[in-house]
């Protein structure tokens, strides 16, 4: 294969199937339900209607952003400027599809367009992970992760606008932290992958990376922060760790 | 069921600022090769963003001045959601011991 990331381990990979793009996407399903459900209930709560909700969850389909955009309409925010505001909260998925690409080059224009504007954190730490484990992905399989992500998350916001009087507070059940456990366990998962000889490097890195993160967090918003820190570590990284 | 023209053209900006970074990238690698230094510094990145999205979430972003704060029930429940991970190397199970582990701390407190 050209272009393609060195993986260090190789296992057998997993069919290349939407089902089992399915399989790996249930354990985000959580996440994004309970997400995109107090979407459509912030969302309702702040005037926009039901066709708003759906257009904006499936045309936009950014979980931040789409809060943001809310914040943005209730406090009067000029059109551009809320428009620039998506921008850079969504630049980071610049480095997302860039670090996934080059597993894609086999594949015609049309399929890599579908699967970049699918793409999401939950999806891009799956596919991560899986790359890392099996030095691969394959369309169909990326596809089945992002649809189901996709489809669960517009109808989860729907739901949410419709039938948000209804719903309990997400934040009693402590659904709120789905997001961050699996960011957690993904973090984990991608961490197995590593060398033992690098892996104190890694080790560093995360906390340099950490460490980073509450600097700039303090200075400005927590978008720019996390691009910023990931750029900056990832570039200590290839300096520090060979 | 309703929306203004001005709703329409700021779903359709958003739209259009979101897809772009998103796909450009597909697009860029098919006619450029990345060079192995590029390559070397993407390997990086699953750790690196997955760390900051983590402390992303850990924090409580500051609101009209207000300093930066530490979302201690999170921080409290991301340690054994990171042994969880760490012993069953599951998905799932940690996502659910996380948001069961989050109700009680909450429910406790």
């Amino acid at each position: 294969m050209n272009n393609h990331p060195a993986g260090e381990e190789r296992h057998t990979p997993a069919p290349n199937t939407i089902a089992q793009g399915f399989k790996d996407c249930a354990p985000t399903l959580l996440g994004y339900i309970s997400i995109g459900l107090a979407f459509g209930v912030v969302a309702a709560a702040s005037g926009l209607s039901f066709l708003e909700v759906t257009l904006l969850s499936w045309l936009v389909y950014a979980g931040s952003a789409q809060f943001i955009i809310c914040a943005l309409l209730v406090a009067g925010t000029p059109l551009l400027s809320i428009i620039l505001t998506t921008f850079i909260v969504n630049l980071r998925h610049l480095l997302l599809s860039l670090t996934l690409a080059p597993y894609f080059t086999r594949y015609s224009v049309g399929k890599n367009i579908g699967i970049g504007a699918l793409l999401t954190d939950e999806s891009f730490g799956i596919a991560a992970v899986k790359a890392s484990k099996e030095g691969r992905l394959g369309d169909r399989w990326m596809n089945g992760l992002n649809l189901t992500a996709y489809i669960s998350w517009g109808l989860s916001c729907m739901a949410g606008a419709l039938f948000g009087r209804w719903i309990a507070e997400p934040e009693i059940l402590g659904l709120d932290f789905a997001l961050v456990a699996m960011f957690i366990a993904l973090l984990v998962l991608q961490l197995r992958h590593i060398p033992a000889g690098k892996l104190r490097g890694y080790l560093l890195l995360i906390l340099l990376t950490a460490a980073l993160m509450v600097i700039f967090s303090s200075f400005m918003p927590a978008h720019t922060a996390v691009l910023l820190s990931t750029v900056i570590a990832a570039t200590v990284g290839t300096v520090t760790i060979r | 069921m309703t929306t203004t023209s001005w709703m329409l053209g700021l779903i359709a900006g958003c739209c259009a600022v979101t897809i772009v970074p998103r796909v450009l990238p597909f697009l860029l690698v098919r006619s450029v090769k990345l060079p192995a230094a590029l390559l070397r510094w993407l390997s990086f990145i699953p750790v690196c963003i997955l760390t900051a999205l983590i402390v992303q979430g850990l924090l409580i972003q500051p609101e009209n001045g207000r300093r930066i704060a530490v979302n201690w029930p999170y921080v409290l429940v991301a340690a054994p959601t990171l042994l969880v991970a760490a012993k069953t190397k599951s998905l799932s199970a940690s996502v659910i011991v996380g948001v069961v582990l989050l109700a009680i701390v909450r429910w406790a407190m």
